[in-house]
């Protein structure tokens, strides 16, 4: 029972872990991406397609094992990247509005995944008109062999598919490259001060460029997370729900830091899903899902009020640079 | 230093025609791009989608005054926003404040319903939606003002609490756990607003048209438009000039969460006669757009929010008669929205293409060293240093 519940706590925390992450990365850089739900969407459906499209082609002949994994995984990675792509290019070369373009990448973006989610089969000409990875999602929710024989605690700790595991292990890295690497250090001298950067001879461009990209590309990972290994593999549109705003919120929760990032996404998974475990109805029950809007609120009052300064936001978070300005 | 041969530099001020034509011509290109990938995605004839949406909005007239009474709730959505984002308040938590007014209103109609008189009961309703939607405006005003809080944060935050807040108060209020509110006051219709000369939709046409000119006028011609227009070029003018700036948030704010009261109001007395946390429909995230495509003029967004309104009330008939995803319309949509923050740039920078002489640009830069202040954001319209 317990063990279970830990288990399902994990998997809904997984998807925010890594939006949470990959938002820090990108808000690190002094971009606030707004269009983060948009951008899970895209890396989410974009996996289906490519798992899809696979699928439909094996013609029920037995699928080749690598080739299952990193179809989906390259097809969410390249979806990921466009949005990361247009967001910059929107922001950081045209140097429009941050929140404006953000919101629009989300209408895009949910737009994209319902779209094709509503007609990928239709288009394709398959005979089945909802999509049902289950051969793909089996292979993204394979687990360790012996994690079945260790009672609870196989299940706490073994039970994942790999995209589990990748996520602690990105946001682990994350924290290292900020920490201890110069490429953090740079990274955060672009996002506090990007005219200090500038002047110290690092690229403002460049980083802002990479850090949205590769922030995204996780983001989008998130998305596939959710449909192939939390989901079993059933795309159903909306289902994601408010996902990407919940992994925004975690970013204030976690004060930017991805280290913390990991256990809030955890709690927050936890609190998405106490309501169903919980026997609470009515209104508990609505209650239970506001805490976690309602304490990252809490936080980001008390982050502003005692000013100090590890947990600030970025600096310049919402502001373009443009090196004339100064 | 200055390898490239390329170089940019922020205009004075383009003539308003010149303007307009790029942007015209964005969305040209944003159609001519949407209509090649209708083409490749889905072999349809793009023109015929088109024209699909359009038949779809407009067709026959039942569907003329939905589009018009949705383009007037959305436009005062956008409405609500403007006057905040003059001043690089980026408060995208209409939603929140909508629903919460739509929840005072519903309360209202809900226990005294019935119990006082209709005229009194209507004008409750009225105050406690205008009320609600000022204290969801006045929670990230006044921490943003005293604390310096992310606005932009704090209303998404707000905005699901919110929903939540109305969800509550429905899981309450209906024991049975079939969280749905129902129609309230069915029997008695009491707290229902009238209908028009017979036409539902025309009370909130009207409101829409009267708040459009109370934004136009407030802006353009009010001491509070031109205060806020200072706070928004620059945080340290305002002060100088003694302009009290924590006050300008807090009462613009204000008066967005009064608009967002009156749509609230008029969404669940007038339309729904119920609450659910989709009351708001989402429309607080396209009202951002909406009011921004427009540059915050309030005669614009009539145009910008009819052009939403269009794609995606047309996308339902596209969706029934080819075959395809009503979502489509939020991918066109969407490319509409990049090329017109895309061609802003052109608008307000233009790019010079500097001499091959190297010696002579290298030391052009501009080396005056002022701070970056906190509200100081290069922009559209803003003016050269």
């Amino acid at each position: 029972m317990i063990g279970a519940f830990i288990h399902s706590t994990v998997l809904q925390g997984i998807p925010l872990m890594y939006g949470c992450t990959g938002e820090i990365i990108t808000q690190k850089s002094g971009n606030l991406n707004l269009g983060l739900p948009g951008v899970m969407y895209v890396g989410g459906i974009s996996g289906v397609i490519g798992a899809f499209l696979y699928e439909q082609s094996l013609k029920g002949s037995d699928p080749n094992g690598f080739l299952i994994i990193v179809i989906p995984l390259l097809c969410s990675l390249l979806g990921s990247l466009v949005m990361g792509l247009i967001y910059s290019f929107l922001v950081v070369t045209l140097r429009a509005n941050q929140n404006v373009t953000g919101l629009a990448m989300t209408t895009f973006g949910v737009g994209i995944g319902n779209f094709f989610g509503g007609s990928i089969s239709k288009l394709a000409g398959a005979e089945s008109t909802s999509i049902n990875l289950t051969l793909t999602s089996n292979y993204f929710r394979a687990h360790l062999p012996f994690a079945d024989g260790m009672g609870d605690f196989g299940e706490v700790i073994f039970s994942y598919g790999f995209l589990t595991y990748l996520a602690i292990i990105i946001a682990i890295g994350a924290y290292v490259v900020f920490n201890k690497t110069r490429v953090g250090l740079h990274l955060r001298a672009v996002g506090e001060s990007p005219a200090t950067a500038d002047a110290a001879g690092i690229s403002v461009t460049k980083y802002k460029y990479l850090a949205t990209c590769i922030g995204c590309v996780i983001a989008g990972f998130g998305g596939l997370h959710y449909v192939m290994e939390y989901a079993n593999g059933m795309w159903s549109n909306d289902a994601f729900g408010d996902r990407g705003w919940l992994a925004i919120a975690l970013v204030i929760f976690a004060v930017w830091k991805p280290n913390i990032g990991i256990l809030a996404s955890i709690f927050f998974g936890g609190l998405y899903i106490l309501k169903d475990w919980s026997n609470s109805s009515g209104v508990l029950s609505e209650f239970l899902k506001m805490v976690p809007y309602l304490v990252t609120f809490v936080v980001l009052i008390i982050t502003s009020m005692r000013k100090k300064r590890e947990y600030q936001p970025p600096e310049s978070l919402g502001v373009n640079y443009f090196r004339e300005d100064r | 230093m200055n390898k490239f041969r390329i170089h940019i530099a922020k205009r004075d001020t383009m003539p308003v025609a010149a303007a307009w034509a790029i942007r015209i011509g964005a969305i040209v290109l944003a159609l001519l791009l949407g209509s090649l990938l209708t083409l490749v995605l889905t072999g349809k004839n793009p023109l015929s989608v088109l024209l699909t949406i359009v038949q779809g909005a407009f067709g026959t007239e039942r569907k003329i005054w939905t589009t018009l009474r949705d383009t007037s709730v959305l436009l005062m959505f956008g409405l609500a926003v403007a006057p905040a984002f003059k001043m690089r308040f980026w408060n995208i938590g209409a939603e929140g404040q909508v629903l919460m007014s739509g929840l005072g209103t519903a309360v209202v109609m809900f226990f005294l319903g019935g119990k006082i008189n209709d005229g009194l009961l209507i004008i409750l309703m009225l105050v406690a939606a205008i009320v609600c939607g000022m204290l969801w405006a006045f929670i990230p005003a006044v921490i943003k003002a005293k604390w310096n809080t992310n606005e932009t944060l704090s209303t998404l935050m707000l905005n699901y609490i919110a929903a939540q807040i109305v969800s509550m108060f429905i899981a309450w209020a209906v024991p049975s756990g079939s969280m749905k509110m129902g129609i309230i006051n069915q029997d008695t219709n009491a707290g229902w607003l009238p209908a028009l000369f017979g036409n539902k939709h025309i009370l909130i046409i009207i409101m829409a048209l009267l708040i459009t000119a109370f934004v136009f006028v407030y802006i353009k011609y009010g001491k509070g438009g031109y205060e806020l227009t200072v706070v928004g070029e620059s945080v340290k003018t305002a002060r100088y000039v003694g302009i009290k700036v924590e006050w300008v948030i807090i009462r613009t704010m204000l008066i967005s969460g009064a608009i967002c009261g009156i749509i609230g109001f008029l969404q669940v007395a007038g339309v729904e006669h119920t609450i659910s946390p989709n009351t708001a429909g989402g429309l607080g995230f396209t009202a951002v757009l909406v009011a921004w495509m427009a540059k915050l003029n309030p005669i614009v967004m009539i145009f910008t929010s009819m052009l939403i309104v269009v794609m995606s009330n047309g996308a339902g008939d596209v969706a029934s008669s080819l075959g395809l995803n009503a979502s489509f319309s939020d991918i066109l949509t969407g490319i509409i929205l990049f090329f017109l923050i895309g061609c802003e740039f052109f608008i307000n920078y233009k790019i010079c293409f500097s001499a091959k002489n190297d010696k002579i640009s290298s030391d052009v830069t501009d080396s005056k060293e002022s701070e970056s202040s906190g509200g100081v954001e290069e922009n559209e319209g803003g003016k050269q240093s």
